[in-house]
């Protein structure tokens, strides 16, 4: 009992004094995991859009590997990135194991299919015949697009929360394509598996409250513009 | 008159099954015709195709003397051809917004689409609700916004499926009484998909009648319901006595309506010169060998019987008094009168029996 009222203790001195190594690793969190978001959102909503509004033999195949996606272990998308990267891989010549830039591509993996089966779902779920009315008053087909996606914002940022909320959190394939490199790679989930392991568990709940902090204020934030934008 | 948009031996298949199979239907250019008929006869179908939206898979479709085949000749036609759907559509977003969706796609300048958009508001009484969110509105509300939305473009030839449906009976009343004012005045083509009756006698100057993907009997409105030319036609038109007039005089609560060089008289008021429909119900007529005398009935004619035909409880008499009647008449009364075909009786009828129903023009 002493142990955790002792590491919460130690864990809002940490907080409060600002610890520059705490500071950096959560920058470096929010930096990867936002720029993989932000990737995952184009390719998410533009392949998304797609599928829901063409018809093609298999498509339900295509949904269904989609919503598989949504569910991709962490470690298997590690695991695949590993291998595509590593020195003697197709893309090893890129020389960027163990950087930032193979974690943001992880995660851009495991976010993907969750800002595309969001997206998909949102656009398949707006009425069928607003896209001929769109049409019908004159669009083109990329501004018919266009309303639509604006139409589906509030899945959209929904599919957002979700994205980010999956990435920020995981652990499994950033530590694996990341390496945990202090002060490189090392992010708020590596790094509370690193300090747990260590028994340093002031830090690790430090990072831990972090953690949850970050969470709580992207969606209190994205609730408030979902809001604004919904003045009911 | 000249004809805007025709289709020629069009064919639609959905799933196997034909859901439109019209040889030759032609729309007249700033005329309002109807298309009506049962659930599934495909209005809505030939709409979709009408407005270039659907592609037929075999067929003809002529805009403006044009053949309509590639799609880039079709979004040619959707500059000016636009339809209303049954639900009303809207965006997420203000009234203001949803009405100048249309006129953005267009790239018109800010102060056009302004103009625009607030005639379109005016049009539809609905200028007070312009910043209001699009989601928040009523059902009649909606409905007008999603009209205003397309009259705002100022199309050539508008198509309206259902526009009435799930409307309250006053909300409904004022929407069609709106729309055929602006009809009137802006001479837009239009095409409607009605089911009901009342609507197109009060909208539509043609109608076809369609059953399962088919046109049954094309013409003119007072035609179509005077003079159906099949069991299905009647049977979905109705039977009524409906005659087409003109308000000659108005006295104390009554009018006279000038039908066929005769006189009606009957209850309630419209401008004079109004051009109306009389309907009278067969039942609120009534046959007798001699004219009546000392009667309150308002409307009593001449007329000689063209058809009798037994129904399963009670005759059904075709008259010509110099205009159509249709009388019912039970067994008893037809036989004690002994009614032949030929004979000439007198038709009279209260002039609260006369249904006054305004037309346009």
């Amino acid at each position: 009992m002493e142990l955790i009222v002792q590491g919460i203790v130690k864990a809002f001195q940490l907080l409060i004094s600002l610890d520059p190594e705490v500071l950096g690793v959560t920058w470096l969190s929010l930096k990867i995991s936002g720029t993989a978001t932000f990737i995952s959102l184009f390719f998410g909503v533009s392949v998304g859009t797609v599928v829901a509004l063409n018809n093609f033999p298999g498509k339900r195949l295509v949904i269904s590997i989609i919503n598989t996606g949504m569910g991709l272990p962490p470690v298997v998308v590690g695991l695949f990135v590993t291998i595509m990267i590593w020195r003697s891989g197709p893309f090893g010549f890129l020389e960027i194991l163990y950087t930032p830039y193979a974690m943001i591509i992880a995660q851009a993996i495991i976010a993907t299919p969750i800002v595309m089966g969001i997206s998909l779902a949102s656009i398949q779920n707006l009425p069928p015949n607003l896209r001929l009315q769109i049409l019908s008053l004159g669009a083109s087909r990329m501004q018919m697009v266009w309303v639509l996606i604006k139409e589906s914002r509030l899945p959209l940022l929904a599919a957002v929360m979700a994205g980010f909320g999956g990435v920020i959190s995981e652990v499994g394939a950033s530590i694996m394509v990341g390496g945990n490199i202090k002060g490189y790679s090392r992010v708020l989930t590596t790094a509370t598996v690193m300090e747990t392991g260590k028994g340093n568990f002031d830090i690790a709940i430090a990072l831990g409250i972090i953690l949850l902090l970050l969470a709580f204020l992207v969606n209190l934030l994205l609730t408030h513009v979902q809001q604004r934008q919904h003045p009911r | 008159m000249n004809t805007i948009l025709s289709v020629e031996n069009l064919m639609v298949h959905r799933g196997g099954v034909r859901v439109l199979d019209i040889r030759d239907l032609k729309v007249q250019e700033s005329r309002v015709l109807a298309l009506i008929g049962p659930n599934g006869a495909g209005k809505s179908t030939l709409l979709l195709t009408m407005a270039g939206l659907l592609k037929p898979e075999q067929g003809k479709i002529y805009y403006k003397g044009r053949s309509i085949e590639t799609s880039a000749e079709r979004s040619w036609m959707r500059r000016s051809v636009c339809v209303v759907f049954q639900e009303p559509l809207l965006l997420s977003t203000s009234v203001y917004k949803n009405v100048a969706l249309g006129l953005k796609f267009r790239g018109m300048t800010q102060s056009d689409i302004r103009k625009n958009v607030e005639d379109a508001l005016a049009y539809f009484g609905i200028s007070s609700l312009a910043k209001r969110s699009a989601k928040t509105l009523s059902g009649g509300e909606s409905k007008r916004v999603s009209l205003a939305r397309a009259f705002a473009l100022k199309p050539h030839l508008i198509l309206l499926d259902e526009a009435f449906n799930s409307l309250d009976p006053p909300t409904r009343e004022s929407l069609i009484d709106d729309l055929r004012h602006i009809l009137e005045e802006t001479k837009i083509t239009a095409v409607l998909a009605l089911h009901d009756r009342e609507e197109t006698l009060r909208l539509a100057q043609d109608v076809t009648v369609m059953s399962e993907g088919r046109l049954i009997q094309t013409g003119a409105t007072a035609q179509i319901f005077n003079q159906p030319q099949s069991e299905f036609v009647a049977n979905f038109v109705g039977t009524e006595t409906i005659l087409e007039g003109t308000v000659q005089n108005i006295r104390s609560g009554l009018m006279e309506v000038l039908v066929s060089g005769k006189t009606i008289e009957a209850t309630g008021s419209a401008p004079i010169s109004q051009k109306v429909f009389c309907c009278i119900r067969p039942e609120n007529i009534v046959v007798s060998r001699e004219a009546p005398e000392n009667s309150s009935a308002r409307n009593i004619f001449e007329a000689q019987i063209q058809k009798i035909v037994r129904q399963a409880f009670f005759y059904k008499l075709v008259l010509d008094c110099g205009f159509p009647v249709v009388a019912y008449l039970t067994v008893s009364s037809c036989e004690d009168l002994g009614l032949c075909e030929g004979a000439t009786v007198f038709a009279s009828f209260k002039a609260t029996a006369v249904h006054v129903m305004r037309r346009e023009k």
